[in-house]
């Protein structure tokens, strides 16, 4: 198997959507609270909580899908955290959220290691398993690279879309977008800037939730610290990278995985030749490239990290 | 009901702000503690012994501050100014790599009173390079820096996971990946005996005392804090916005750098890569808790070790995840910014 070779096996192509599947939950979620103004640095530590919590219901017996929703109100309940401090008390969106992200990894850490006793290898759950679909699921190739992944990865591609749609076509998108871009005229126009943000941030951090979840539920079957590795912050560029749009944040995260399943096989074909850690370097790298290239070419929401006073210029 | 601004806060205002944030985090963290089933009293009155109930105690919280001290101040210095520096924690592991790659038998030959100073020098301007770098995207390409920063160490600590399994690997350390250890004449002299403190506390606090005179007392100081406040009317009196960001970002990243090689020459003796728990991120919470202020820094940094080395008795004596001390930590830091809004601005009906 030599460099270019790899790009014809379908197991590339269906790690890349594995892969890129918390990405893609990350990145629409942070996309949605910026996109209503709102900067959202407490994703790496929701992710992490998300990811512990999730676990953790399906470890006591729940559904997976209980898990994921489990997941999903942790990161809301975070998110609305977050919103109170910035948008009503207006305090700084930076520092705010790196405040969320350690609160809620270290609460993470402190309830599993209260819930699981200390052990060599780490308890495990039955994760997600690969959801066949009919037709699809055989087709030759296709079948392998596309349509043979678990439901939450599914569901991603569905709320990128969904979400492409709703931000572009619908009123209520339309609400989010005039609160991130003007807040003063969105409440020109009977809209409350306030309950919308507080809105947008939690809905973006219940996908936050979701995002981790997936890592335990599905990518893996334990949890253990430090799992999310700066896939936050990824997504945090790729929101910068996507311009702020979702069905570019969807080819993003996806071209992020690609390079990331590449990298990985890649390793096996160079050996030891290259040290392994300049391979797991990639994807960080590459984040920082993709905000040297879009950072004066995309189009930033306008009152991105204002905070909005009523009667106040 | 709004916010008003207040035109003067009064000092007492200023000094309940922190107490008044740490008590409602401490009595949260209660909660938690309840929950795990231990009773709260005894549990803080063990937390308290285990950081001052000896002499080693009171050692290893000094020991645990130092750190802490340098890599506050790192945030607070560039926090005034408004660069949002989140990149302690890889500035402290390049201050970390420089000091045992120069500091081995393999890198520089001098004598001990000459080596300290050398590689302490080295340290900082790895750190202040390192930073330099996040900050020229800023300021060329528009780039925050706070996702740079961020992302920057990650990379950072792959890059030293990569050099002390590679050319720094120590060949004696039974194939554990770990750094060659700096030359005994290359390590800080003790402070105390039979303890693990050494000259790098006094050292930290110098460079605390020396920030709050350069900020207070020299143009610089003064021109740094106009930037942070309000860089257009900054740069409309005539300040250069980027020399400014500049300097900060060399001192921040330098201190920063400061904190590593201080922790490998006064306590490890050799780089791994969990060298800092997190020194770099607490770094964050210690300079917000201090109001930015450096000579704060100092009794936040001893706050914050305090709750660390505490939580390991605790832990010991009661069965309450250590976790406790992040949890502490990271929700004094949240009560802090409610804090510094209810003692900026006054509730007007």
């Amino acid at each position: 198997m030599d460099m270019l070779h790899i790009f014809l096996s379908a197991g590339l192509w269906a790690a890349v959507l594995r892969i890129a599947t918390p990405l893609i939950f990350g990145t629409l979620g942070a996309l949605l609270s910026e996109r209503a103004g709102v900067l959202h640095l407490g994703i790496e530590g929701i992710m992490t909580f998300g990811a512990m919590i999730g676990w953790l219901t399906v470890y006591h017996g729940g559904d997976l899908w209980i898990g994921l929703l489990a997941a999903a109100i942790g990161g809301g309940i975070f998110g609305l955290l977050h919103a109170l401090l910035t948008v009503p008390l207006g305090l700084s969106q930076h520092v705010t959220g790196l405040g969320i992200t350690l609160f809620a990894s270290s609460l993470a850490y402190f309830i599993f290691r209260l819930s699981v006793p200390v052990s060599g290898t780490p308890p495990t759950i039955v994760a997600f398993q690969v959801l066949h679909i009919p037709v699809l699921s055989a087709l030759p190739f296709l079948g392998e690279a596309v349509f043979s992944q678990t439901a939450p990865t599914y569901l991603a591609v569905l709320l990128a879309l969904g979400l492409a749609y709703v931000l572009a076509r619908t009123p209520l998108g339309l609400a989010i977008r005039i609160v991130g871009e003007n807040p003063h005229a969105a409440e020109a126009q009977g809209l409350d800037p306030i309950a919308i943000r507080i809105g947008a941030v939690v809905a973006g951090s219940a996908l936050m939730g979701m995002g981790g979840a997936f890592l335990t539920l599905s990518a893996f079957n334990s949890f253990f610290p430090t799992m999310v590795q700066g896939r936050g912050w990824v997504s945090i560029a790729l929101v910068v990278f996507a311009s702020w749009r979702p069905e570019r944040a969807l080819f993003g995260a996806l071209l992020f995985a690609l390079f990331d399943a590449y990298q990985l096989r890649l390793q096996q074909v160079v050996g030891k030749a290259v040290p392994y850690q300049l391979f797991l370097m990639i994807p960080y790298l590459m984040s920082i490239a993709a905000l040297l290239v879009m950072a004066r070419r995309a189009r930033v929401p306008q009152a991105l990290m204002q905070p909005f006073r009523r009667g106040e210029r | 009901m709004r916010l008003e601004r207040r035109s003067d806060t009064p000092l007492a205002l200023t000094l309940a702000a922190p107490v008044g944030a740490v008590a409602l985090s401490l009595a949260l963290a209660g909660i938690l503690i309840a929950i795990a089933g231990a009773p709260v009293f005894e549990a803080y009155h063990r937390l308290f012994i285990g950081a001052f109930g000896s002499r080693l105690a009171i050692t290893e919280t000094l020991t645990r501050a130092t750190p802490l001290i340098l890599t506050g101040l790192a945030a607070a210095v560039a926090f005034r100014a408004r660069l949002w520096n989140i990149g302690a924690e890889g500035q402290f592991y390049v201050g970390a790599l420089a000091a045992a790659a120069l500091g081995s038998e393999a890198g520089l030959q001098l004598p001990g009173y000459a080596l300290i100073p050398a590689l302490l020098v080295a340290a900082a301007v790895a750190g202040a390079v390192l930073l330099l770098v996040p900050l020229l995207m800023r300021l060329r390409f528009g780039v925050d820096e706070v996702v740079t920063t961020l992302l920057l160490n990650f990379v950072i600590l792959l890059f030293v996971s990569m050099m002390i399994e590679g050319p720094l690997k120590d060949p004696l350390a039974f194939g554990w990946p770990q750094s060659v250890p700096v030359v005994a004449d290359a390590m800080l002299p003790r402070l105390v005996a039979r303890s693990r403190l050494h000259i790098g506390l006094p050292i930290g606090v110098g460079l605390a005392m020396l920030t709050w005179f350069v900020q207070s007392r020299t143009t610089f100081g003064l021109e740094s804090r106009a930037a942070g406040l309000n860089p257009r009317a900054a740069a409309f009196a005539g300040v250069s916005l980027t020399r400014i960001l500049i300097s900060v970002a060399c001192l921040s990243g330098g201190v920063a750098g400061l904190a590593g090689a201080i922790e490998v020459m006064g306590v490890k003796g050799y780089v791994t890569t969990d060298l800092s728990p997190s020194f770099g991120y607490t770094g964050i919470v210690v300079a917000m808790l201090a109001g930015l202020h450096p000579i704060g820094v100092i009794v936040t940094a001893l706050f914050v070790a305090t709750m660390f080395v505490g939580a390991d008795g605790m832990s010991r004596a009661l069965g309450v995840p250590s976790f406790i001390a992040d949890v502490i930590v990271s929700l004094s830091l949240l009560t802090m910014l409610v804090a510094l809004l209810l003692s900026n601005y006054r509730i007007r009906r």
